[in-house]
């Protein structure tokens, strides 16, 4: 069997006494897209920030594509491959959307040297204008992020955790405050781009119904441990997630 | 050991007058996220006015002072909130640090041209005759300074502590949005933070200028010396404030007594980047209020 | 079409400055070098405080490095061509581990650091006399000689500065246009997002820096051989000061904000000469006004007008796009 793109191991946190994470293990297949549910505060955004090393674990291991990543930098676990998003909007206003796509790529890109003497656009352009109509903004190439509307802001967003091809995506609620014809639209690209490249998503969501109809497996966490596993239909039947999220 | 005893009283003296101007400092960066690069001109130009009512208006010292007082709390409390602070603050943190040190510059010359260039004398408030303790000779005046601020002090931590007003500024600077959910008439209670930091400006004007002699020049030295103790004792804290201020006089005096005086300025900035680089929070501070 | 318009109009200016010293007495010519030598220092400012969004308050200290280095080097015999340089070197060395602070602190933390980074260099000035001359400074320094083209004379060293104005002005336009000027403006925009990205926002911060202290250096440099004097009052607080008012009345993080933002500070003075001693106070209350209307500085003013009456598609909105300042 292949090596899993995440290997997550035994993860703990606590903060002052309340174990935010009991040890959790799982691993994530190339091509999936998971989904990391539960009711608030079942440690979901704390074992996400374990994974991409903003908290640093007590105890456990982070593995992607076999390489251990414990307590790597944002920008280094960027480089081997592992794009994000965040839960609030995260673009660069005051770039175009161009170029905010551009420096989503741009430091996978030949040297600091070359980056300083080659090309303004890192030869990126013809890329980065793929992606943009991947994500049906083309006709925004050229407009500063910070104008464009909410949904359209988070398409941005979701297009630059693409830009430099990465194994893994980890998107953290993304449908948060998107209406409901844009969702779709979201959902139906994202579901594109996992089908075309190939790219492994995990992916935190509160929205059941876009966590239920995006996802290929679910994983359910409450107070810091996994519950449930399964596919969307079997989480959907499972009585103990019920509970959980009728006691939470 | 009574030379020793000395120079550490008056680094009190100095050092508890730096103390009033980095509460005020303090006190508006909690309640108004502002950071007063014209600080030390706001300790400046109260003793002018002062003067100007002594000599413009033929005041008797005592109401010069009461009117001093008055108008700095007006131009430098009120005006200063209204004009410069209000339109400027949402255009973000260090638009407005430079609109600041523009005022700066604007006070600075505005005293230069319309007052004077020269050193101007200012009646000392208190007999600067010496007197002896321990064997360390001080002048009264020192003492009295030290005495006086740390008065206003004392004064200002019961009114912030013990009076119902002085709750209701503490709870705004710590969380302005349940401030306003309780019922707290939260603009109010930032306009009145300017007031004091005003007032207290004035009052270190009035115990400083007799040593250093009114000049345009004043705020300069002041207002960094200020913004060091602030830093060093931790910004957001009184007593922090208070720590710093008189940290920053009597290492001062250390230096230029026992050092050297070449780099007797030197010391209280070496000790700033250290302090931002180790502990930004300051010496006293808690990590919480800090907004990096 | 406007990309046309901007070549022209930029050619133009070009044309304009060297055609305004012509026929300009001695007084006017060095007045104009020194508006182009601020516009450098300016320049380098914009890039650290306009495009990367740190403030700095030592900009001043590093027109003190790179005019000392210049000054001892070319005083015991040096080219000026070969002095330069080093002075150049030592200010991005400086400008990296002041940059160090930045890693740690934003805001007005980092405009403490810095400005207690000036004072400390102004101290040095002034207090180790056996290399700097103390308070007295250091006199009479030559002017460099290219053999054919010698600078003695006002008007040919504002040529002179004017050419290494454009190469740096060159120079820079390269930095912002590359990949290295998107990381900075990432920077300033959103570190956190830009680390996710792979931006390594610590050696992109240290650059800021360094890339910055350069072009003060280069500023110092060029002062060095106009006055011909130097002490260490002229790089003080104040100064730093100064120059973070050019950028920002020009227009933090436009590209040409800096040559207009050093013109009102340097030539705005002679021509309100007829308020003699109230320049500053008027200048400095304009400032204010300024920054509560437009913060963006002059460059926003412009835009505002333009918006104004000729409202149109804004074609590259990134290079139009000033900085706001968080």
């Amino acid at each position: 069997m292949s090596v899993p793109v995440l290997s997550v191991r035994n993860i703990e946190k606590s903060f002052g006494g309340i174990r935010a994470v009991r040890g959790v293990t799982f691993e994530v297949r190339k091509g999936e897209i998971l989904g990391l549910i539960g009711p608030n505060g079942s440690g979901k955004s704390t074992l996400f920030n374990c994974i991409l090393g903003q908290l640093r674990p007590e105890a456990g291991e982070v593995e992607v594509n076999g390489q251990n990543v414990s307590g790597m930098r944002a920008s280094d676990l960027n480089r081997l491959g592992v794009g994000r998003t965040f839960q609030q909007l995260s673009v660069f206003p005051k770039m175009t959307v161009l170029d905010n796509i551009i420096l989503a790529g741009q430091e996978h890109h030949g040297t600091m040297l070359s980056r300083l003497f080659g090309p303004g656009d890192a030869g990126l352009t013809n890329e980065a204008e793929r992606l943009i109509s991947f994500f049906r903004l083309t006709h925004l190439r050229d407009t500063l992020a910070g104008s464009l509307s909410y949904g359209q802001q988070k398409l941005v967003d979701a297009a630059m955790a693409f830009m430099a091809g990465p194994s893994l995506v980890l998107l953290d609620e993304p449908a948060g405050g998107v209406n409901l014809t844009m969702l779709a639209n979201l959902k139906e690209r994202l579901t594109a781009y996992n089908a075309e490249h190939g790219t492994t998503f995990v992916v935190i969501e509160h929205n059941m119904e876009f966590v239920m109809s995006l996802c290929t497996r679910i994983i359910v966490l409450a107070e810091g441990g996994i519950i449930a596993e399964g596919k969307p239909e079997e989480i959907r039947a499972n009585q103990s997630v019920i509970d959980a999220y009728l006691g939470g | 050991m009574s030379q020793f005893l000395q120079v550490l009283l008056s680094g009190l003296a100095t050092g508890s007058i730096y103390a009033l101007v980095a509460i005020g400092f303090t006190l508006v960066w909690q309640a108004a996220q502002t950071v007063n690069f014209a600080q030390g001109e706001f300790v400046m130009l109260p003793a002018f006015f002062v003067l100007i009512g002594m000599s413009v208006f033929g005041m008797p010292l005592w109401i010069a002072l009461i009117f001093g007082l008055a108008i700095s709390i007006v131009v430098l409390g009120v005006l200063f909130k209204k004009m410069i602070v209000e339109p400027i603050l949402p255009h973000g943190g260090i638009t407005l640090i430079i609109a600041t040190m523009a005022l700066g510059i604007l006070l600075k010359e505005s005293v230069k041209e319309f007052y004077s260039a020269e050193a101007q004398p200012f009646p000392s408030l208190f007999p600067g005759d010496p007197i002896n303790v321990f064997g360390a000779v001080l002048s009264l005046q020192d003492v009295f300074n030290l005495v006086i601020s740390l008065g206003i002090v004392v004064l200002l931590t019961l009114f912030l502590n013990r009076t119902r007003t002085g709750r209701c500024m503490q709870a705004t600077a710590q969380n302005p949005a349940v401030a306003e959910i309780l019922g707290v008439n939260v603009k109010r209670m930032i306009l009145y933070t300017f007031l004091i930091n005003a007032a207290l400006a004035a009052l270190a004007s009035f115990l400083i200028t007799p040593v250093y002699l009114a000049k345009f020049s004043n705020g300069e030295t002041l207002g960094l010396i200020a913004f060091i103790a602030a830093i060093v004792g931790g910004f957001n804290q009184i007593r922090g404030a208070i720590a710093g201020g008189l940290l920053i006089g009597v290492l001062d005096n250390l230096t230029a007594a026992y050092v050297t005086a070449q780099y007797r300025a030197a010391l209280p900035l070496v000790l700033l980047i250290v302090i931002i680089l180790v502990r930004p929070q300051g010496i006293l501070g808690t990590s919480e209020g800090r907004t990096v | 079409m406007n990309a046309h318009i901007r070549k022209i109009s930029i050619l133009a200016l070009l044309a304009l400055a060297v055609l305004a010293p012509l026929g300009q007495g001695n007084y006017i010519v060095y007045v104009l070098t020194s508006w182009l030598i601020f516009a450098i220092a300016a320049m380098g400012l914009n890039l650290t405080l306009g495009y990367a969004g740190q403030i700095s308050l030592a900009q001043a200290s590093f027109m003190a490095i790179g005019a000392y280095t210049t000054a001892l080097l070319t005083l015991s015999g040096w080219h000026w061509m070969l002095a330069m340089p080093l002075g150049l070197t030592a200010c991005f060395v400086v400008g990296l581990l002041l940059g160090y602070p930045a890693l740690r602190v934003k805001g007005h933390f980092l405009a403490f650091v810095t400005l207690a980074f000036n004072t400390l260099v102004f101290l040095v000035l002034r207090n180790e006399d056996w290399l700097t001359g103390g308070s007295y400074g250091l006199v009479g320094m030559p002017r460099p000689d290219f053999g054919l083209f010698k600078t003695m004379k006002q008007l040919h060293f504002y040529y002179f500065t004017l050419g290494i104005t454009v190469l740096a002005a060159l120079a820079m336009w390269g930095i912002v246009r590359s990949p290295w000027g998107r990381a900075f403006k990432a920077l300033r925009e959103n570190p956190i997002r830009a680390e996710s990205l792979g931006v390594d926002t610590r050696r992109i911060t240290l650059l800021a820096f360094a890339i910055g202290s350069v072009y003060g250096g280069l500023a110092g440099a060029l002062i060095t051989p106009l006055v011909q004097f130097i002490e260490p009052g002229s790089f003080g607080l104040a100064h730093s000061l100064r120059i973070l008012l050019m950028v920002v009345v020009g227009g933090a993080g436009y590209f040409f904000g800096p040559f207009l933002g050093a013109g009102v500070v340097i030539l705005l003075p002679e021509i309100l000469r007829f308020t003699e001693g109230y320049y500053l106070i008027i200048y400095s209350a304009l400032v204010i006004v300024m920054l509560v209307f437009v913060p963006t500085g002059l460059i926003g003013v412009w835009g505002r007008i333009r918006e104004r009456f000729w409202p149109r598609q804004q074609v590259r909105a990134d290079m139009s796009e000033g900085a706001r300042l968080k």
